[in-house]
């Protein structure tokens, strides 16, 4: 018979041995990209699966010679960037505006903008793609700056909003009585309170666009066109390159996957809408 | 809870501080409605013009209004049934993979302690951040190919002859790439939301003498409502338009087996050019959604805002 001490223990070790099964499963495809990124070419497609090789860091070293890689990592940093800025200027107004105020229209406008992320991108891509070429926007980094900025919006938006919510509104009251006027209440009051909050949608907004693979594809060729399209060009069927497509897949995830890992508990609030805490 | 906090402030600086602000308040939402609005309003519109145009960016002169013709040819294209019926089963598959699997992975994880469960944490949501073209690639050389894959070196292992996954299964193939990204989403957000169920009531509900699988089922799966509500209807906005994992994959083949609404509609508009006929199915698909959203956001809505 065992004692409760000795039983919690080893329900912990199955637990623990359960959780790293299925940890180790789910990830490895993860580990085996970033393997293959240091083997050769030839060993990449070596049947069968090589797990002990020589490392090279040829593929790293040579990231350039296929296609210039930094020009679609600068792409990349610019468009998720500009956007993220520019989505920020828009939805922080709007979202203080909606906490602070509220009126009887607010959580139907809040629930309406959710609802144009219910809008299929490919409902829009004829008009959008025509519109960009009218406008002599096709394969501009402008064209793709400001689609993400509008189909982050209303993410950016409900998140600032939930963040915003959790301040108690006496501080903005207080400092109005003071005589502050709205801008000095927001930038002086609001802003250094929910630094936090605006950090974690920020980063939330440019993992959104680092990884929005539909517009990028469609709208890009080559000048403008970020890290997704990049990696989309390794599936054409001329040569395989897995070395060389592992090596420029691990680092343009990489730096996504490690702010994500730092991030998890503030992004599962934006990415719920707020619903989940 | 704004309207409490208000009313305890003295009436008269309420009514004027709260004047002001919401006079302010319009004007510093207006720019994104306004935004939201053209963003929705005027793509909408010309799509709704060109499907009712022959157009087609070959023959730029051959314009003209064909009524309903567009969406007749888009219906019966021998894609669209296919197109149709694979888009439901993706969403549906994944749905079902994310939320099943993922309740049972978050409440594993959160049965207990053991060693090493914050690496264990950050591993299961990993995929998650991985980029759509990188993760298809990924699986479609190095897991999926039937020479050098990793699979075909574990059906070689056991003797079996290995199985060219895209070519021979693609619809399952794109499910379990797309199973693979979504499924940490939900892992993600069900962990959170274990981690708030009252621990109290958990240690109570044991000593009464519930067991682990009582306690599962009527604390923990009923604390969860929400947040799986929540899972769903955003994981069913971005399945409806999935659409990278199936460029870089199979290209919709072969045939028409992986083929979904969003790439059937892609090959219509910039492969065929037929501007019309592509315009026409979006605004199916956009019809889609709508039923979809709606039914979502009436079932979810409510408690979306509810707790705010």
């Amino acid at each position: 018979m065992l004692t409760l001490k000795q039983k919690r223990s080893l329900q912990s070790l199955l637990v623990g041995c359960a959780a790293w099964l299925i940890a180790g499963l789910i990830f490895f495809p993860i580990f085996w990209m970033v393997l293959t990124s240091f083997k050769t070419e030839l060993a990449a497609f070596a049947t069968p699966p090589q797990f002990i090789f020589t490392p090279t860091l040829e593929n790293y070293l040579h990231i350039n010679d296929r296609s210039d890689y930094f020009s679609y990592a600068w792409n990349s940093v610019l468009i998720s960037f500009a956007a993220t800025a520019l989505c920020m200027l828009v939805a922080v107004p709007a979202a203080y505006s909606m906490a602070f105020f509220e009126t009887k229209r607010t959580k139907g406008t809040l629930l309406w903008m959710l609802s144009t992320k219910m809008l299929p991108p490919v409902g829009v891509l004829m008009p959008i793609y025509l519109i960009c070429k009218s406008l002599g926007m096709l394969d501009s980094r402008l064209a793709l700056i400001v689609i993400y900025t509008l189909i982050n919006l209303p993410i950016v938006i409900w998140m600032v909003y939930t963040y915003f919510k959790d301040i108690p509104v006496d501080i903005l009251e207080a400092a109005r009585l003071d005589g502050a006027t709205t801008l000095q209440e927001i930038s002086r009051v609001l802003l250094p309170i929910a630094r936090g909050g605006l950090a974690s949608t920020m980063l939330l907004s440019l993992i959104l666009c680092w990884n929005e693979a539909f517009w990028s594809l469609n709208l890009t060729s080559s000048a403008a066109a970020p890290l997704t399209a990049l990696v989309a060009s390794y599936s054409s069927p001329e040569g395989l390159f897995w070395a060389k497509l592992s090596a420029v897949s691990t680092l343009a995830c990489a730096p996504i996957l490690i702010l994500g890992w730092i991030s998890q508990k503030q992004l599962v609030r934006g990415l719920s809408f707020g619903a989940v805490k | 809870m704004t309207t409490s906090a208000l009313d305890t402030s003295p009436p008269a600086t309420q009514t004027k501080s709260r004047k002001r602000g919401l006079k302010i308040g319009w004007f510093l939402v207006s720019p994104s409605v306004l935004l939201l609005l053209l963003w929705m309003v005027v793509p909408l519109a010309m799509t709704l013009y060109f499907s009712t145009i022959r157009y087609n960016l070959l023959y730029p002169d051959e314009e003209s209004f064909v009524g309903l013709e567009n969406f007749e040819y888009f219906l019966t294209d021998p894609g669209f049934m296919p197109g149709a019926l694979n888009t439901l089963t993706l969403v549906g598959s994944v749905l079902l993979i994310s939320v099943v699997f993922g309740v049972l992975i978050s409440a594993l994880l959160e049965a207990c302690e053991f060693w090493g469960r914050g690496i264990v944490r950050v591993m299961l949501i990993s995929p998650f951040f991985i980029m759509p073209t990188v993760s298809a690639l990924l699986w479609k050389n190095l897991i999926f190919h039937p020479v050098s894959g990793i699979l075909a070196a574990v059906w070689k292992f056991f003797g079996a002859q290995p199985v060219d996954w895209l070519a021979q299964h693609p619809l399952f193939s794109i499910i379990m790439i797309v199973s693979w990204q979504w499924l940490p989403f939900a892992i993600l957000l069900l962990m959170t939301a274990m981690q708030s169920l009252d621990q109290e009531q958990k240690e109570a509900a044991r000593l009464e003498g519930a067991g682990p699988i009582a306690i599962f089922w009527h604390l923990t799966l009923p604390h969860l409502a929400r947040p799986i509500a929540v899972v769903v209807m955003i994981e069913t906005i971005f399945l409806l338009s999935i659409f990278a994992e199936i460029f870089t994959t199979t290209s919709g083949g072969p045939g028409f087996e992986s083929t979904n609404l969003a790439y059937l509609i892609y090959n219509q508009a910039l492969l065929q050019f037929d501007v019309g006929m592509a315009s026409a199915g979006g605004l199916i698909a956009v019809v889609i959604a709508n039923i979809a959203a709606l039914v979502l956001i009436r079932l979810i809505g409510k408690s979306l805002t509810d707790k705010q």
